[in-house]
């Protein structure tokens, strides 16, 4: 008897909903499981059926890192909460200079969620991972009833290798040291706002999340000294920069005319009233390294598809104080300070 | 991007600044208040200030909308929520305002309240309809700029029979603004030398509601554009006025303000709201004839009507220097809990809270600007 047979009627994955016995642990439960899940991540851990998926590591140093998705809408240009939820732990991952080995994902659905936009979600979920080599491993699903949740919330954890010889830490900014970027930046929050029904606002922009550790293998290959790497993603590039500066306790220069910025983006923060400094991004990276090696990063960077724009936008300098400073486009100077609160567009 | 990239030119800058620089006269000083937080905000980003000579000074002004609106309005608003449950939407600026009691909306909205953060007056109005249920009112804030929406938002109301909908009016007028710190002479007062009129608000009212100010208080105006290069550019005709001892409105937005301003506008306001015999100002305190409130003709979509609340007095908190900074008597950093205990994370005063707040501003870019003590 195959698993398939204990239930009496497939899953109506046209015109079914997410209802309480799916996070019931019954017959309902391991059907949603079967045949949706199992399905579509279909892998040899997985289908060992435990509560823990059993596998054996590679030798070196294990980094695990762990992130909640929450995005609204669900779906948007570019990408869905399913392919968000991969690249954002692989990247979490990957900004070690690790190699991604493995993936948790834990679902967190609303009573009533269409079964079909779950299917949609779980298929690019599956995508995302097969694409980025890694395996989604274990999981688990919970339902919560009608109106105490959003649909669906993703939590993803991975695990990874760091590679020997390798010693990336957001800690490790000297001054002297050399900033890039592998691209344009704000896309994805500027291509998410441009979802929301309430802003009514329509433009081409796609997302850019993006699986990075290939670019990051590139990259440690090119340059094994890279001092940091980190990805901007929630509060954007000027948070991030905050960040790299604060923990190293250096301060940091940047020169507003050599972040890439696409003409679009810019045009929409303009009508936003905000700065693409502070948009989110879900495929940048942000990389420090010694200035005599910043060439041959950029240029393996350059040599990766999702690098092809990168740019040198700064250096690191001393500063006790930890400001990041931007040389305005206008030829003034300002402070890119941390992000504050949500980012607001400004009233009149 | 079009039409935008040519205002913020680098090439043009420097030659504004040199222009600046050979004719400011080195025996005097140039006090130029800019009445709007988007000069404000243009001043601070664009680092405008770095490129003006040593003896020109920019003094900011309370054109700030979120900054000039006072606690016990906020309080009121809370009250509502409170005591009647109704939804209440307002722009995010003012979600971060305190209140009283250290209270913001974003605390009340924590706490329970229905407080929404709407982009347009027109997400109130599809609230009102998707939600027959609730009782939607709208804070609506703002100078003559974000007047005529809230206008025409009340007039649709009024159309479509939205009995759910209501307005919480406390938009407020420039030109009192403007006579209210310019009548704080002596040595209560600020000293100026000229005032950067507003952009938007000017769009809306024209150039001619400035008259008074060359005519009673002997100082130039000129309407400034918000964009970098229009700030440098009535800079410096600011500065010719000065030395010329002119005294005159000049227009340096003339590709958006004209003299008698935006007929359609003004006779959509005319129609629908009434001028306040008096309206609490945060920093100035009560001004007559400042604000608007909504006509008799529309009481019944007027929010203060249907949900009437009490509100306790409010005290600004302590040591707080918003008032003399709205005036422009105090820079922010010569405010005691400046950076100390208030930022923009935790916001004790209102100038802290909008980007277009003088404290925001400072903060932000707070390596680069020196107390001068100029303004005083």
């Amino acid at each position: 008897m195959t698993a398939r047979s204990r239930f009496s009627a497939r899953l109506d994955l046209e015109n079914g909903r997410v209802d309480m016995s799916h996070g019931a642990g019954g017959r309902a439960m391991a059907q949603l499981i079967d045949e949706l899940f199992k399905q579509a991540l279909d892998n040899e851990w997985l289908s060992q059926g435990n509560d823990q998926a059993l596998f054996s590591v590679p030798p070196g140093r294990l980094v695990m890192s762990t992130d909640a998705h929450v995005v609204s809408p669900l779906f948007f240009p570019g990408g869905d909460i399913g392919s968000l939820a991969v690249h954002g732990t692989v990247n979490d991952v990957a900004m070690s200079g690790a190699r991604p080995l493995h993936l948790a994902a834990s679902f967190i659905l609303e009573e009533g969620f269409p079964l079909a936009d779950l299917a949609r979600i779980v298929a690019s979920l599956a995508q995302a991972a097969r694409e980025a080599g890694v395996a989604v491993v274990t999981g688990d699903t919970k339902v919560v009833e009608r109106g105490k949740g959003d649909g669906v919330f993703i939590t993803t954890t991975g695990i990874g290798v760091v590679p020997e010889g390798i010693a990336i830490s957001g800690d490790r900014a000297r001054p002297g040291d050399v900033i890039l970027i592998n691209g344009h930046i704000g896309d994805h929050g500027i291509a998410i706002l441009s979802q929301r029904e309430n802003l009514g606002f329509e433009t081409a922009i796609q997302s850019d999340s993006a699986a990075l550790h290939g670019l990051v293998a590139d990259m440690i290959a090119a340059v094994p000294d890279i001092h940091c790497l980190r990805d901007p993603t929630r509060g954007g590039l000027a948070t991030t920069l905050n960040e790299l500066a604060q923990q190293s306790g250096v301060g940091m220069r940047v020169r507003e005319t050599d972040i890439p910025v696409r003409e679009a983006v810019s045009a929409a923060c303009e009508l936003l009233g905000l700065d693409p400094a502070y948009v989110a991004n879900e495929g940048k990276l942000v990389a420090i390294c010694p200035a005599d090696r910043a060439e041959t990063l950029l240029a393996a960077m350059r040599a990766h598809p999702l690098g092809a724009q990168s740019a040198i936008i700064g250096e690191v300098v001393e500063d006790p104080l930890g400001f990041v400073q931007m040389q305005t486009r206008f030829g003034g100077e300002r402070l890119l300070d941390w992000l504050t609160g949500e980012q607001l567009p400004r009233i009149c | 991007m079009k039409y935008v990239d040519e205002f913020r030119d680098q090439q043009l800058a420097r030659q504004l600044a040199a222009a600046i620089a050979a004719e400011v006269d080195p025996a005097r000083q140039y006090r130029l208040m800019e009445f709007c937080g988007g000069h404000t905000h243009a001043i601070f980003r664009y680092g405008v200030q770095q490129l003006m000579p040593p003896n020109l000074r920019f003094v900011h002004g309370p054109g700030c909308p979120v900054c000039v609106l006072p606690m016990a309005r906020l309080d009121q608003a809370m009250a509502m929520t409170r005591e009647h449950g109704v939804t209440l939407c307002t722009y995010g600026d003012l979600m971060r305002v305190p209140a009283s009691g250290r209270q913001t909306l974003l605390k009340a909205k924590a706490a329970g309240a229905d407080v929404r953060m709407i982009y347009s007056t027109q997400d109130v109005l599809r609230i009102a309809r998707d939600e027959p249920e609730r009782q939607v009112v709208f804070m609506a804030i703002g100078f003559e700029t974000t007047t005529p929406p809230t206008a025409v938002a009340i007039l649709q109301a009024r159309a479509e029979g939205l009995k759910n909908l209501s307005f919480l009016c406390n938009h407020v007028l420039t030109p009192p603004a403007l006579r209210a710190i310019l009548s704080l002479a002596g040595p209560e007062g600020v000293r100026l030398d000229g005032i950067l009129g507003p952009s938007h608000v000017s769009t809306v009212i024209g150039t001619r509601p400035y008259a008074f100010v060359p005519r009673e208080f002997g100082l130039p105006v000129v309407i400034a554009g918000f964009e970098p290069l229009d700030v440098m550019q009535s800079a410096l005709m600011l500065v010719r006025q000065i030395n010329d001892g002119r005294r005159e409105v000049e227009n340096q937005y003339s590709r958006a303000v004209g003299e008698v301003g935006n007929a359609r506008a003004l006779e959509l306001m005319a129609r629908v709201f009434v001028t306040r015999p008096s309206f609490e100002w945060r920093g100035l305190g009560f001004l007559p004839e400042s604000a608007l409130a909504l006509a008799d003709d529309y009481a019944d979509l007027d929010a203060e009507r249907r949900f009437p609340v009490t509100v306790e007095a409010s005290h600004e908190i302590k040591g707080c220097e918003c008032p003399a900074i709205l005036r422009g008597l105090k820079e922010p950093t010569e405010c005691k809990l400046f950076g100390a205990v208030c930022t923009p994370d935790n916001p004790m005063g209102a100038c802290m809270v909008s980007s277009e707040g003088a404290c925001a501003a400072y903060w932000s870019h707070r390596t680069h600007m020196p107390s001068s003590g100029l303004n005083r």
